[in-house]
This record gives C-alpha cells, structure tokens and sequence, in this order.
C-alpha cells in the first residue's frame, strides 16, 4: 500500500450512448478511510466503483489515483482490488491458486508469491482450506476468499460491490464487522457499493449518497443521519415523514404549524416562512395531555402493526395527512381507530 | 513506453530488412528460397533491396511511415519524461493510419503486368511490376496494425485494453481482406466487359441471357424454368421437409420415453460427417436408373421407373436426407426453451393435451421452426454437391456458376452475375432470420431451473412424430447400407459379386524395393485434405472463438456492424466464395494460386462463423465478473483469455474444432476452384471420380472418410473427457 492511496473523482461523467449514467461528480477519498456509495438501484454507484476499477473509462472527467490521473488506464494497468457480488472465484482453480493469481500477474517469485497468499488466507481464516475449489466452500468462506484474493495484491484502493447480497441476514452482521475489522487493521483505503442504508451506516468512515447520478451529499453516517442537507437524503437514510407547514415566530420562541395546529417547538435559527420537515418515525411518542407540557397534537391510530421489538403505526392527522411511527416502548398497543395525542422530539426532525 | 513498441518495431524492421517482400515460389517453410543472394534476387528481396536495388521505387510509399515511426521511437525513449513519451503514444496511430493506406495504394499502383495508372508510366522505370504479397508485406503490415490498436487504445477505445484492440482490428483485416474483398471484387465482374470496361449494359445484357427468371414452364410447358425459380423452389421445399423432420425427431428425443432415443440422435449426426455428394450417390445406387430398388420393383411389379432420380426429386430427397440434422439440432434447443410451466398453466387453466399444444408449445416454438426453415433454405442452396451428381436437367444456381466458369468457355462474367443472384437469395434470408426471427425469440434461457417437468406428448403428435420419424430413420438407414455395400461391390447392378477391388485401387500400398509405396489413388488427396484441414482447425476455432469473446465481453463503437460482418460469412454460399477466390488471389496484390494457403484459408473464413457462435453461447453462460476478476488483479486480456476462459469454455472449443475438421473434409462448392495438382482434396477428387462413373472407388473412398471422421470426433471427445465438475473425488 502506497502512503497515500487516496482517490479522487474530478468532473466525471460517464454515458452509455445517450443516457448519462453519471453526470458530473467529484469526490475525495482519503488515504485509508473506508467509504460507501449508498443509493437505489439505477443511481450510478456500481458505475462509480467500476471507474474507479477501470472496468469502465469516465466519459469526460478525470479519476486520480494515490496521485495519478488514471483515466485512461486499462484495469489491468491500475494497482485496484475488487470483491465482486458474485465473488468471481475462478471455478477451475483450488482457493491457493485463486489468490496466487493476482501476483503471477506481477512476476513475483514462486516461494514469495505462496509466502504472500498464505498469509493473506490467514489473514481472513482459511488456510485450513487452501486445496478445496470454489465449488466446495459455503457462501461466507467463498467471499472471504475473494478478499483474500484482492488484498494479496496490496492494492492502493480495494473495492466492494455489494459483497453482502449473497449472504443470510444473520451472516450479513457478522461479515461487515470482519470487513470492518479488516479494513483497518491492514488500513487501505476503501470503497464500498450498498444500497443498504444499514449496512452503509455500520461501517464507513464516510457515505456517498447518489441518487440519478449525482451527488446527493457527502457526510459522515451520524451526519447525514442528523442533518441531511436535501429530501432525497432525508427519506432514503432512515426512514421520514414529509410534513410541509410554516414556522411561525414570537419573542421567545418558534413553533412549527400546520393549518393552525402547533407540531413542535422550533430551536434552530431559521427565519420564519414555508419549510419542508422532515420527521424521523421514532421521533414521534404518545403522551397523555395531562401529564405533558410538550406541545402536542390528536391523531387517530388506522392501523398498527406488532413486531416484539417495537409497534409500528399508521396514524392519521386533523390535517388529513398521514403519519408512520415507530413506538419502542413497552407499552400496550394502541387498537385501531383509538384516539390519542402525539409529541414530537425536536432532536428528531430537520428542516430542509 | 512499453513492450508493444518494441514488438512493433521488431516485427517491422523483420519484414524490411530480412523477409522476402513478395511471394516466393515453393514452399515458405522449407525456406528454400533462403540462398546465399537472397537479398538481392528479385524473387526472394526485402523491401529494402527491392526499393534501391531492383528499382521498385513505389516501395518507398509504406517505408516512410515505419521510418518516421523507428525515429520518433528512438527519440522518445531518450527521454524518461513521460510528457515527451505521450507524443508518440499519440502519433502512432498516424504512423500506423498512414502505414496501412500507403501499403495498400502502392499494391494497387503496380500489379504484375506493370503499372496500373497511365500517368505513372513516366515517373517509373520502364517495365514496373510486382509479385502478389509475401511474408514481407504481412509482417508489415502486422506492425502497422499493432501501431494502429495501441493508438487507439491509448485513447481509451475498448477501455483502454491494448489486446483487445489489437485483435479486433487484425479481425476486421482479416474479414475485409479475405471476404469482403473477394466477394465484392466477384461482384463487379459482373458489371465488366473484357477490353470494354464496366457497365450496367453488360450486367443487364447477362441477366438477359441467362434464362434466370423464365416462367415459361409448368406440366406442360416446353421449356424449363428459370434457374432462379427452381433454385427457390428447390430451397423453400428443402427447408420445408428438413424442418417438419426436425421437429419430429426433436419431439421425439425431448418428449417422449422412446426407446431407439439414443439411436435416432446417431442417426440424425450421421448426415453431417458425410460428404454431402455421397447421399446423392447412393441415392443413385438405390433409386437410380439400374438401382437396387429400381431393379427389385421391375422384377416383381414390373413397374418401370427411369431416371425420375435425376432432377428435383433426387435433389430434394438427398438434401433432405444431408440437411434434416441441422434442424434436429436447432429445434432440440427451441423445443427443450418452451418452459415446462407454460404448458402446466394451461394445463391447469383446463386445455388438453392437444390443446395445449397447439395453441401454447407450437407457438412458442414458432420463432424456431423459421429459424430451422432459413437454415435449411440456406443450405439447400449453397449445396453444390448433390447438385452436380443428381441434378440432371434441373437447373439450380449453384451448379450453373460451376459450370460458367468450369465449362467450355470460361465465363466469370456470367459466373458473377449468378453468384450477385444467388448472395440476394441468401442474404436475404440471413436479414429476415436476424431482423424478423431474431427478434421475436420467446423462449430465452435464464439459467434458472424453471421446474416442473415435460409432460407426454399428445397422442397424435406423438403418432404424427413417429409415423414420419421412424419410416425415415429406416430409409436413412438403408442409404447408408448402400454407401458401405458399395464399396464392396464389383459393379453395382451388373456383377454384384464381392469385391475389394475400389479399397485397393484407392488405399493400396505396395513394397517396392523393400520400401513402402502409397500407390492407391486417395493416398494423395486424403494427405492433403487431412494435413490442410488440420492446420486450419485450430486456427477456425481460434479466430472463431476470440471473435466471440470480443463481441460478447468488450463494448466498442461499431460492434453490430462488426457481428453482421462476420457472421454474413455463413450466409455466403461456398461456391461464391470459392469462385471469388480464384479470381481475387490469382494476381498482385495477393496471389495464392496453386497453394495450400488459399485453400486454408478458404476453410478458415468459412467455417469461422460457427467458432463465433459457439464462442458466444458458451461466453453467454460465463460470469462478466470472472474476466473482471481477473484483469483488476492485473491479468492482460490475454491472460485472462488463456488463463481464465479458455479452460472454461473448453467444450465449445473442442466442438468448434470438430466442426470446422469435418466442414473441411466434407466441403465440396468452396474449394473445387481452388484445388491444384500439388494440392488435391477429397471431395474434389471424389466429384472427379463420379464424373468418370467410377463409382466403385468414389463410395469407398468416401466411406473411408466417414470413418476418419467418425475416429477423428471420438478421439478429440476423448482428449477433453466430460465436462469437469472442479470437485475432489469424494473419499
């Protein structure tokens, strides 16, 4: 790994004939860090790994690499490691030989190169299984040997597209850690492909979040959680209620209405006007009207759904829009069509 | 700077310096022409020489570009500033842009019976001529093809994949020089008078002449029909009965528990390994006029048949027999594509069985049968064998362009004008199955088990299948008796007396003086066919192959026009090509008369549609993510090619081999022009030997062939094994 493996992405646009599946975007990617492009299907992020790769070349832009403009560099011409989806193990060769290909491609020596893929099996925990073939490993031991094989090659970046998808939900958990784990102790410098926000938030350093080939925002999981900058990144990172009303301001303090009905008290510094709110589900609680002085509101429960951990609920307000919460409480569930007040936990909304 | 300049350079300075820039005489590999003078010989000189010392002043044309090249080069690796060095990474496809056309121009400048141009008269010495291409001119031009893709790739065409490039662009050379440039070139001579020069007067004049489109026919007409029209009707009616065959046996392997099932597919891959000419033949030695079941039907009914075999229905008979595998192979595919779950949803939506078939499995089949019908149409009318042995009065296109120019008076006017008939009959074809048949496939293969499993076969469609399939197989099966018995038999009819007398006079081998003498006369051709077959088989295989790889994993600008290109080479019948030929490499700039080269090359170009094919459908079913894989860990195409794909894909190459060895053996229309003394083949030989009534020795021979073949798959299906499943044995 070179000191400084970063990537860097300026103006790159990348068309498939006439349709623009990246359309200008520039991003950094510091040395060492491990960062996820997040966003629905079709909204360019596997492109995005795939230049980086060079699996694909930009359209007009220009991609560096630990300093180097690779642009028009061939993959095999770049110093990249990539876990593909399908793991792309070699079917005809035993996992030895899977992960001593990368370095028969750089005439290493023969001892130094079984050195090297030995420690890099160890590294992931298979060299009890180096002479089995691909076919004869279960799922989670098949990816590990795709790792096994792109870390082998000491990339300057490695890449990961999608490498979760093949596994079980319990599985799942466990390998992102080990990816995690990995990923720091030899400390290169990755990319990440999911369009699974959970998976994004549990293990970067910092998300990309792409939607119809732009940029949505760039921050941090606890920021882009937090403070989203716009409504896309708002709903698809963790899950919102769209609530269009006026912020309304006296001497001390501002309230957010809707059609005259108070929602929550206002801390920010906004001025007063029309916003777009964005409310996260868990952000919402019941309360009795007694025992509260929050400001709160009636809704109507239409439909709740039980699930041991938590009550999700369908709620419908005077204003006549609906309202999905989460109730992690251990309270009874609400039956449908009762009737009760909500609060809303300021720390929970942002103002777009 | 990288290892590619350098090959380039080499290569070049090869070709300039040492190799013989024309054609020598002989064989290239024996290097005989490598004497002590021959730098200076005209025959044997390097370009270098033959510029300064023999005059040839034109050469100077494609040295200047490699010249500029070698000094840009050498200038550029002085200095270890990549900026500098980028200045030829971006020069070179000039270089090579420049190499190429200059090459081409001068070869066209200068032919062999001085210049071409009337105003280059003065500016060259007097008495200026050339030879057709040697190893010279190709290494060159190899090397300005190699500039050429690392300038391209240098600028990110095929992502930036320096392999890729070099192949698609010597690819598209190849094609260009080796299909479309004869082919169009046969084409033009229809337009052209000897002395008169082109005009559509002259291709008119011949559309006239030969009696192509008359309608003047019928039960009782006079005259015959066109030879378009019967040419058409012959084809229709082939890939008629061919298709319907098909499908039956197709049924029948598929859908039901027949138990000859493993003997029908023999039967139906018996065809193919068969000379195609040998089924007309022994149709003959059955049917024919003193045939074995003319005689017996004589004998007992008394009924007098004639020479009915000679004509329409002894050709369709025989090219029903020689064509009904192909649709066998093709609708076992479409008939196997119809999702078992289609017809259990109608089964459960209450149709019945026959229902269910007819209004569900037929039509889902429907894109098939045109596909199985085109095929069929398309081979009925390149064939030339059976045309030839059994055409009698008929008049098909085929064996009217053999005669044009094999005849008395040798016509390559008329020739072409019935070669530009018989390429819009075909090619037509070829866009109606890519445009129509094509597009409207419903049955697509995902690779997922779709579960459940076929149902039996309505009982009259399991009747209907039956009842042609079977009396069928039995008639197949008694041609091919005949073929075996008459190789055995004296003089068929007359003395039908055991005999070895035709495997004698074919495979004798006598000791004279204590050495051994092949003094049969198939020892000749059968050496030639088998060497010249073998060294095409892998070259077929692996142009095939890397075409496929190419149109099926790399994007680049212009890949459908490049897949239409190669793939029209199947829609070119083998006498157009054979024909064009002839008459494209018989002079400067590429002159192959009398060699083996043109007829490998031939067999190349031909049969390497189906190596692009198969590279396909093997590729389709080959995880993207494996090449990828392997290029990110910093494998060249190349490797990934050999390392990667090739051993994955090792039955399609295996099966593309065997194809293009057998299609070799048996092609008959492509090479018969193309035979020489020194270079005889099988077929052409056994088409002489049938001309000459020696039928004895042709059947014999034949059979001989057969069981080559057969040996020949049953030893390369050994060679390779089953397919390998990449597990231990279990202990």
């Amino acid at each position: 790994m070179s000191q400084n493996s970063s990537v860097i992405f300026k103006n790159v646009v990348k068309a498939f004939g006439d349709t623009q599946v990246v359309k200008s975007i520039n991003f950094q990617v510091d040395s060492g860090k491990l960062v996820t492009l997040l966003g629905p299907s079709g909204c360019g992020k596997t492109t995005t790994l795939r230049m980086i790769a060079g699996l694909e070349l930009p359209t007009s832009g220009e991609i560096y690499i630990s300093g180097k403009d690779v642009s028009k560099v061939s993959a095999s011409g770049r110093n990249v490691g990539m876990v593909f989806q399908s793991y792309a193990l070699f079917p005809h060769m035993t996992v030895l030989q899977n992960v001593c290909y990368g370095l028969s491609n750089h005439k290493s020596k023969k001892l130094e190169m079984l050195e090297k893929a030995e420690k890099a099996l160890a590294t992931v925990g298979l060299s009890h299984l180096k002479e089995r073939f691909p076919s004869e490993l279960s799922g989670g031991q098949q990816q590990r040997v795709a790792i096994a094989r792109s870390i082998v090659i000491q990339p300057d970046v490695l890449l990961f597209d999608e490498p979760l998808s093949n596994l079980d939900a319990k599985l799942r958990r466990q390998v992102r850690q080990d990816i995690r784990d990995l990923q720091q102790e030899i400390g290169v410098t990755a990319i990440y492909v999911t369009h699974d926000q959970e998976e994004a938030l549990a293990i970067s350093d910092d998300i990309i979040v792409m939607n119809d080939g732009n940029i949505s925002q760039i921050g941090s999981p606890e920021n882009l959680y937090k403070r989203p900058t716009n409504a896309f990144v708002a709903q698809f990172i963790g899950d919102a209620n769209k609530l269009t009303g006026e912020l309304v301001k006296d001497e001390n303090d501002s309230l957010f209405k809707i059609a005259e009905q108070s929602i929550f008290a206002y801390q920010g510094n906004k001025p007063a006007g029309k916003y777009d709110v964005f409310i996260r589900p868990n952000a919402l609680k019941f309360v009795s009207t007694e025992s509260t002085s929050d400001i709160c509101f009636p809704v109507t429960v239409k439909k709740s759904v039980y699930l041991g951990s938590h009550t999700e609920y369908q709620l419908s307000t005077s204003w006549g829009e609906s309202l999905f919460m989460i109730d992690y409480s251990f309270d009874e569930p609400l039956a449908n069509q009762s009737e009760a007040f909500v609060s809303i936990d300021a720390r929970g909304v942002s103002i777009v | 700077m990288n290892q590619f300049h350098r090959n380039t350079l080499i290569f070049g300075l090869v070709a300039i310096l040492l190799m013989p820039w024309y054609r020598v005489d002989g064989n290239f590999w024996t290097f005989q022409w490598l004497a002590f003078n021959f730098f200076l010989i005209e025959e044997s000189a390097p370009l270098i020489s033959q510029l300064f010392h023999l005059e040839k002043y034109w050469l100077i044309l494609p040295l200047v570009p490699f010249v500029l090249y070698t000094f840009d080069y050498m200038a550029s690796t002085k200095f270890s500033d990549s900026i500098k060095q980028q200045g030829l990474l971006n020069r070179q496809l000039y270089y090579g842009l420049a190499g190429l056309s200059f090459t081409l121009i001068q070869a066209f400048l200068v032919g062999d019976f001085g210049v071409n141009f009337d105003w280059l008269v003065s500016l060259l010495p007097e008495d200026s001529y050339q030879f057709g291409a040697g190893a010279g001119t190709l290494l060159l031009v190899i090397s300005f093809l190699f500039m050429i893709a690392n300038g391209l790739a240098y600028r990110g065409f095929m992502k930036g994949d320096i392999f890729a490039t070099s192949c698609l662009i010597l690819i598209i050379f190849l094609v260009v020089v080796f299909v479309a440039f004869p082919v169009l070139n046969i084409l033009i001579r229809a337009f052209l008078i000897e002395d008169a020069g082109y005009s559509f007067q002259a291709f008119f004049d011949r559309f006239a002449i030969v009696n192509l489109w008359g309608l003047d026919c019928g039960p009782n007409a006079s005259s015959i029909c066109g030879v378009a029209w019967s040419t058409l009707f012959l084809a229709i009616m082939t890939g008629i009965s061919t298709t319907l065959l098909g499908l039956a046996f197709a049924l029948i392997v598929t859908r039901t528990n027949f138990i000859g099932k493993k003997f029908l597919s023999f039967f139906s891959i018996l065809p193919m390994i068969t000379p195609p000419f040998v089924v007309g033949m022994a149709l003959i030695l059955l049917l024919g006029a003193s045939g074995t079941f003319t005689e017996w039907l004589n004998a007992f009914f008394e009924v007098e048949l004639g020479g009915w075999i000679y004509g329409f229905w002894g050709l369709w008979l025989a090219q029903t027999l020689s064509y009904t595998p192909i649709a066998f192979l093709v609708l076992i595919g479409v008939v196997e594509g119809v999702s078992p779950s289609m017809e259990e949803a109608s089964q459960t939506l209450g149709a019945s069985p026959t229902k269910t078939f007819f209004t569900i499995s037929l039509p889902l089949m429907r894109p098939g049968l045109a596909n199985a019908f085109l095929l069929g149409f398309i081979e009925s009318m390149a064939d030339l064998g059976n045309a030839l042995v059994l055409g009698g009065d008929y008049q098909v296109l085929s064996a009217q362009i053999f005669f044009a120019i094999a005849g008395a008076s040798a016509d390559d006017g008329k020739a072409a004008t019935l070669a530009i008939v018989l390429l819009i009959f075909t090619l037509t074809t070829f866009f109606i199955q890519k445009r129509w048949v094509g597009k409207t496939n419903y049955t697509t293969v995902t690779g997922k088990g779709d579960g459940g499993s076929y149902g039996p076969l309505p009982k009259l469609v399991k009747f209907l299948s039956l009842g042609t399939a079977l009396p069928w197989v039995a008639f197949t099966f008694t041609v091919y008796v005949m073929i075996l018995l008459g190789g055995f038999v004296e003089t068929w009819g007359v003395d039908n007396s055991f005999s070895l007398t035709h495997y004698a006079e074919a495979f004798r081998i006598e000791f004279v003086n204590n050495s051994m003498m092949a003094s049969g006369v198939a020892w000749d051709s059968l050496f030639t066919t088998l060497l010249l077959a073998i060294i095409a088989m892998p070259l077929t295989s692996f142009l095939g192959l890397l075409t496929g790889y190419l149109l099926s994993r790399v994007d680049f600008p212009g890949k459908a026009y490049f897949e239409f290109g190669t793939m029209l080479s199947f829609a070119i019948p083998g006498i157009v090509i054979g024909v064009s030929y002839v008459i494209a490499f018989n002079q400067a700039p590429i002159d192959l008369t009398y060699t083996g080269m043109i007829i490998v090359l031939c067999f190349v170009f031909r049969n390497m549609s189906v190596g692009v094919r198969s590279g396909i459908a093997s590729l389709s079913q080959l995880d993207k993510g494996l090449d990828e894989a392997s290029i990110t860990l910093g494998a060249t195409g190349f490797t990934t090619l050999r390392r990667i794909i090739f051993p994955l894909i090792k039955q399609a190459i295996v099966s593309s081999m065997i194809y293009s060895f057998i299609r070799s053996i048996t092609s008959v229309s492509a090479v018969i022009f193309l035979v020489s003394a020194d270079y005889n083949l099988s077929s052409a030989y056994i088409i002489g030997l049938v001309e000459s009534n020696r039928f004895g020795v042709a059947i014999a021979y034949a059979t001989a062939l057969i069981v080559i073949m057969s040996v020949a798959i049953l030893l390369m299906k050994l060679l390779i094994g089953d397919r390998k499943v990449f597990l231990r044995a279990q202990k």
